[in-house]
């Protein structure tokens, strides 16, 4: 059989391209720098104000009878063992109490201003890159013609399907492939639609400023604390869809997915006619 | 054998690592680095006065009211002066009010009392995260002003303070901007009794659309300035000089 041709076409377009870069690079500073920030106070409340005997989620440390310090995580009622990662971590040679590592946070070391410089500088270029990307996928069709998914992308049978051939890890080809298929739309309609302006007005509300100005805001998150809280969740599931990308990239073609994403083109596979039979038939 | 090797690895994987963050730390500290990053302080500043220059913070009611209301920063002054005032319950305190002002004053407690008031409960939030809800009676920051009359020339109230912190005096500075905003108010009660040590006895400012840093406490000089950069470290308040943003409204 001779092999299937391949066939570039473009996947997508300039403005996709350089707000995902774009992208890229703020969610990069903003998690790092957002850490720093949560070092701060690692503790997440519920509500208006902060609880202080009772946060849903909290990191500390504590000196052992061994005289180390241990990390410990609390998450609702559940204690864990953290140390070295969350609650207690090295920094330079000795284990020190904080929240978030040495390697997770900008800078290595606690420093909340500077930290909140980093974020506030990326969280403007984060929000303007996205309103650009979200206005024109609203404009030129993105939005509808290549993550709205279709109707019988939609149907129960179709996903079902879509689910289990991903678990055996076989995407489409072909003409199929020209497309997101239903689980990529969803993902990235979620990612965009949902998770990232969620992520923006979480901030805003977390601004005292701003809370005075857009008072609904404060309404929508139940609260100061509470869309800190969310603020922390939504950057957890963006953390969560980044790992989720990475092996998906990976595993569906690493250099022709990067190739799409800056050049524009994309090989898909095209299925050569149907060879003429052979004779050994009965 | 193995184990000088893996011991050898870890600490070579160690050392890398250190140089690996002291290098990341050397762009993220570089100070044209920083001071490009500022540039987002002075945007959000114009556009949240631009978006709301009277815009109230949210008040709440007494039931919201947090019970054991953080108290942060100095919370016992060391100062001699400070102390000696607490012994006496604050008799002889009073608030200077000078510089580029027509009518420099000096005003008692009961005299401060006195003037036009405001109560209003609302959200404290600190520049760590959390957040208290407090009520906070006090003499509305405008008249108080307009009595010593501000000289056109004058841009900021730099706000000294009776505690040191560190090895610095706390201060902290007010654009003009804000000083007739109704809920900017010098604070002498919370929670209908008058305000305790820990909160800044026997006055402390409370103006509800900052942080917490900004909110100074142990009041004891308004000065009305065209600029502060010959005031401490020159930033403009002590959390400033170390380095935090003195726009403090995000």
């Amino acid at each position: 059989m001779p092999p299937p041709a391949k066939v570039l076409v473009r996947r997508h377009s300039a403005i996709v391209r350089v707000t995902h870069w774009t992208n890229v690079i703020s969610l990069f500073f903003l998690l790092l720098s957002g850490l720093q920030i949560f070092n701060a106070h690692p503790a997440l409340y519920f509500g208006q104000a902060s609880t202080f005997g009772q946060p849903w989620f909290a990191t500390g440390a504590y000196q052992g009878h061994d005289g180390r310090l241990h990390g410990v995580t609390m998450i609702g009622r559940q204690v864990f063992d953290t140390t070295g990662f969350l609650g207690a971590s090295q920094e330079g040679r000795a284990t020190v109490s904080r929240g978030f590592p040495a390697w997770l946070t900008i800078p290595s070391h606690r420093f909340l201003a500077l930290g909140r410089r980093w974020h506030f500088f990326f969280a403007w270029v984060f929000a303007l890159n996205l309103t650009l990307y979200l206005a024109s996928a609203l404009l030129n069709g993105h939005l509808r013609r290549d993550l709205a998914p279709t109707k019988s992308q939609l149907a129960p049978g179709h996903v079902l399907h879509e689910i289990w051939a991903h678990l055996r890890l076989k995407f489409p080809k072909g003409e199929e492939a020209r497309r997101y298929n239903v689980l990529q739309k969803g993902a990235y309609l979620g990612v965009v639609v949902v998770l990232l302006p969620a992520m923006i007005l979480s901030g805003m509300t977390m601004s005292p400023s701003l809370d005075a100005i857009f008072p609904f805001l404060v309404d929508l998150f139940g609260g100061r604390q509470s869309a800190r809280s969310i603020h922390f969740i939504t950057a957890s599931l963006i953390v969560l869809f980044f790992l989720v990308h990475m092996v998906m990239v990976v595993l569906s073609g690493t250099w022709n997915n990067v190739r799409s994403m800056v050049t524009g083109r994309y090989a898909i596979e095209v299925e050569p006619p149907p060879a003429p039979a052979l004779g050994d038939a009965p | 054998m193995t184990l000088p090797r893996r011991a050898w690895l870890k600490a070579a994987g160690a050392s890398l690592a250190a140089a690996f963050l002291s290098g990341c730390d050397q762009i993220t500290e570089n100070p044209g680095v920083v001071k490009a990053l500022s540039s987002a302080e002075v945007l959000n500043r114009r556009v949240q006065r631009l978006l709301g220059r009277s815009a109230l913070a949210r008040e709440f009611t007494r039931a919201d009211i947090t019970p054991n209301f953080k108290a942060n920063g100095s919370t016992d002054p060391p100062d001699a002066d400070y102390q000696a005032l607490v012994a006496e319950n604050f008799a002889s305190w009073r608030l200077v009010v000078d510089g580029l002002v027509e009518r420099p004053l000096s005003l008692s407690l009961d005299q401060i009392r006195a003037l036009p008031a405001r109560t209003q409960i609302t959200r404290h939030d600190c520049v760590e995260g959390w957040s208290c809800i407090g009520e906070w009676t006090g003499a509305r920051l405008g008249p108080l002003i307009d009595m010593a009359g501000l000289k056109p020339e004058a841009k900021h109230i730099v706000l000294h303070c009776a505690d040191t912190l560190g090895d610095a005096k706390y201060y902290e500075t007010l654009d003009v901007f804000d000083v007739h905003h109704p809920q900017t108010i010098l604070a002498y009660a919370m929670n209908g009794a008058p305000l305790t040590v820990p909160h800044g006895a026997p006055l402390r400012l409370r103006a509800e659309r900052y942080l917490g840093y900004k909110q100074a406490k142990y009041l004891m000089r308004l000065e009305a300035v065209a600029a502060f950069d010959h005031i401490g470290g020159g930033k403009g308040g002590y959390w400033e000089d170390q380095g935090y943003d003195r726009y403090g409204g995000i």
